[in-house]
């Protein structure tokens, strides 16, 4: 083992720790983890193969780091030089030493408690660019930190959190620019996705996701039903530096369960919208579910891959939606290549070829509760799916679990909640969940390993063939990335509730994950 | 707008009538008929139960407005100022039925007394109706309760005494309640109150006999009277108070 000191020299000195082009060179030093999703293309995969399939069932605990908060523990770290960088809920954050866990500062930052925030007061990681980390925050502000000590170099409001605006998205910085979204969108809030020049923390652009007055898409909207839009952003998105575009996906339409009000396809929600990086303009849309009544946010982070599509290159965005569909999209255009459900589904008879659901007729909620397939939660939700090059597929936490749906009428009242409507389990029917193989290029399912409930944490694919995940019993476990064969678990006792990474530190390769209150880190002795 | 009252009550008829009765009677769920809800002492812990549900019970939580909320504490308290006929029967003599004819406590714990095989009734009369005990002492496979179909973000341990049946690899079977369960793993009390715990890939099967008691039906072994004085008894468990 190399001693520790030598690691601390070679970061000395530079004066830009992570600099842009160092994310954009990601798969170059596999042993970091410079950004949300390992990459810029959202694969969440890492090139390291040290532990694989012959001796990843010797895989134990290096360390652990517990956080004091009660809400969920969400956070993707980040690691770079030595440093794992985390955030913690509410809207903390902390540098971890690699080595043994201990923080090398911590960032503390008092929530009022006059926030809002529907699902668990959460974040879920930090991002990095040169000698900066960046935060934002539940009463959303956006914060930059500096790397080294944790203080605060700018804080930025981003909204009003008293109109029911939140932060819970680990930003994504680019070239020169941290682009971040917000929550809210139980709330009635209009959602946006921003971008703020990562040196002075000055806003460079906001596309607002819900169309005003004479922007293109306004029409979608019932009457000023706009106003309350939603379509929030509030899970990380990904970006093409090729074409210089961000794939952002955004949420349900406000009021969630009462569609009345809101008459017509409700754009930009439930879609994911490329805008470019420079001046956030939209590129094209496409919209997974058209006037939504079941809170089917479309925000999972997109899958960016250079593959082909029935014979010929085609640069893909592929994305396994709340919704129950994956869908295959060309995303210099949007346009729809393929699709097909990978989760139970009961509200379409399928997708026409151009990607939109042949409705089933009267699924919508009712007052007296309207059963659907996928439930509430989705044929999965916010945490990641992975995609492996080595395998050429992707991988998904899917989860079973059927909903009744209730409409009722609600009135809009600043910062309060507006849902319009409830939900229930269905009796007698336990849920249940998987972690599916999926051909990007075709929707098909290759393998799938079940899962004891539906799961609420992301997985991770490597280059030792393995794929990593989590369950809400608090198992953590690694499958045979080819077959699903299960080939290690440990019980981390509380539900698993975040998304692994995997990096490299003196000589060893790790997997780091959450689950309860714990940040757990693996290794192979 | 439906005044507080009329919405307090709607919201009760849709969300609450099916389980707790539609005068809050009970049944399947709490009689809510009450003065004093032993797990809601006052309206800000009532509000909570209805946002949050019981965990590990079947009770689900429910999103609504704050006003909603408030409408319906109000219309559940409401229920609690009306009188509700006493359960008929003698208690007394149910109780000594229960534990010698029926020989419930083989299986059922009331306070310290009792097995552990089947549902602990120290409580079951604050939990289910007299109407819905008779049924199930009757016909214990009529409904079976299960545990996990609320909105829910974190899995309880199960507490529905779901029959399952176990096979190891070398021929070993276990019969008895799911304890416990996870994906790699089920925790196991057979009849003989044996506790056994398995790795899934040590079983050659696992049975889940959905909807299976092992509870003996009462029919034709309680006379009429004698099965309403013990329905009289177990509507008076109330638990520790």
């Amino acid at each position: 083992m190399k001693p520790f000191w030598i690691l601390c020299a070679c970061a000395v000195g530079l004066s830009a720790q992570v600099p842009y082009e160092r994310i954009l060179q990601s798969a170059a030093e596999p042993a970091s983890w410079l950004t949300y999703s390992g990459n810029y293309l959202g694969h969440r995969y890492s090139a390291l193969k040290q532990i694989d399939r012959s001796n990843v069932s010797r895989l134990k605990l290096a360390w652990m780091y517990q956080t004091n908060d009660l809400n969920q523990f969400e956070t993707t770290p980040l690691v770079a030089d030595g440093v794992m960088y985390i955030s913690e809920p509410p809207s903390h954050a902390a540098a971890l030493d690699l080595r043994t866990g201990r923080p090398l500062w911590m960032f503390r930052r008092t929530i009022p408690s006059d926030v809002r925030a529907c699902c668990g007061q959460v974040n879920r990681g930090l991002a990095i660019l040169d000698n900066t980390v960046y935060l934002a925050t539940l009463d959303a502000h956006l914060l930059a930190l500096d790397a080294k000590t944790g203080h605060v170099l700018w804080d930025t409001v981003v909204a009003d959190y008293k109109t029911g605006y939140s932060i819970t998205v680990a930003p994504l910085a680019v070239r020169g620019k941290v682009i971040v979204g917000m929550a809210g969108g139980e709330y009635g809030v209009r959602g946006f996705i921003d971008a703020y020049d990562a040196k002075t923390g000055k806003r460079a652009w906001r596309f607002w996701t819900v169309p005003g007055p004479g922007e293109a898409g306004h029409e979608t909207w019932l009457g000023d039903s706009w106003k309350n839009g939603a379509a929030t952003t509030w899970v990380t998105g990904v970006y093409d530096p090729d074409l210089n575009l961000i794939y952002w996906g955004t949420g349900n339409p406000g009021p969630d369960y009462d569609g009345d009000v809101r008459r017509g396809e409700d754009l930009y929600a439930d879609s994911v919208v490329a805008v470019d990086a420079d001046a956030g303009k939209l590129k094209w849309h496409f919209q997974f579910t058209p006037h939504d009544t079941h809170d089917w946010d479309a925000t999972q982070t997109p899958i960016l891959i250079d593959g082909n599509f029935r014979g010929s290159p085609r640069k893909l965005l592929v994305v396994a939606n709340r919704n129950g569909f994956m869908y295959v999209l060309d995303r210099r255009s949007g346009e729809f290549l393929t699709g097909k459900a990978f989760a139970k589904q009961t509200w379409a008879k399928g997708l026409d070829d151009r990607g939109r659901p042949v409705l089933v007729p009267g699924m919508d909620p009712k007052p007296e509760g309207s059963v659907a397939y996928p439930g509430v939660h989705g044929g999965t939700n916010w945490f990641s799916q992975s995609y492996s090059p080595q395998t050429g597929l992707m991988y998904v936490a899917m989860r079973e679990e059927g909903t009744t749906f209730y409409r009722a009428t609600a009135e809009y009242k600043t910062g309060a909640i507006y849902t319009a409507g409830g939900i229930h389990g269905l009796p007698g029917v336990e849920p249940s969940g998987a972690i599916e193989a999926l051909d990007p290029a075709t929707a098909e399912k290759k393998w799938e390993f079940p899962l004891h409930s539906p799961p609420w944490a992301g997985v991770l694919s490597t280059a030792g063939g393995l794929v990593f995940g989590g369950t809400n019993e608090g198992n953590v476990f690694a499958l045979d990335a080819s077959t699903g064969k299960p080939l290690w678990d440990f019980q981390a006792g509380a539900p698993a509730q975040g998304n692994p990474i995997s990096y490299e530190f003196a000589g060893k390769q790790y997997v780091a994950m959450t689950a309860g209150r714990v940040l757990m880190v693996f290794g192979v002795e | 707008m439906l005044r507080a009252a009329e919405t307090g009550e709607k919201l009760f008829q849709t969300h609450c009538a099916p389980c707790h009765g539609a005068k809050g009677e009970g049944g399947r769920g709490a009689n809510l008929a009450v003065r004093k809800l032993p797990r809601a002492p006052d309206d800000a812990a009532l509000a909570s139960i209805v946002a949050n549900g019981i965990p590990g019970t079947q009770m689900p939580a429910t999103r609504m407005t704050a006003e909603e909320s408030a409408a319906l504490v109000r219309f559940v308290r409401s229920l609690g100022r009306t009188q509700t006929a006493a359960v008929p029967g003698d208690r007394a003599h149910g109780e000594q039925l229960f534990w010698s004819k029926g020989n419930c406590g083989q299986c059922h714990t009331v306070g310290a007394r009792g097995g552990h095989i089947g549902p602990d009734l120290s409580d079951i009369g604050a939990r289910r109706g007299p109407a819905y005990l008779r049924t199930s002492i009757l016909e214990p496979e009529a409904e079976i309760p299960e545990n996990f179909a609320s909105y829910r973000k974190v899995i309880y341990i199960p507490d529905n005494y779901l029959r399952v049946h176990a096979v190891t690899r070398d021929g070993k079977e276990v019969t008895g309640a799911r304890v416990d369960e996870d994906t790699f793993t089920i925790q196991i009390r057979d009849d003989r109150d044996q506790l056994y715990s398995f790795r899934k890939d040590e079983l050659r099967e696992l049975r889940k006999d959905w909807g299976k008691s092992p509870m003996p039906s009462f029919k034709g072994v309680f006379s009429d009277a004698e099965l309403q004085d013990i329905v009289a008894y177990l509507a008076s468990l109330q638990g520790a108070s």
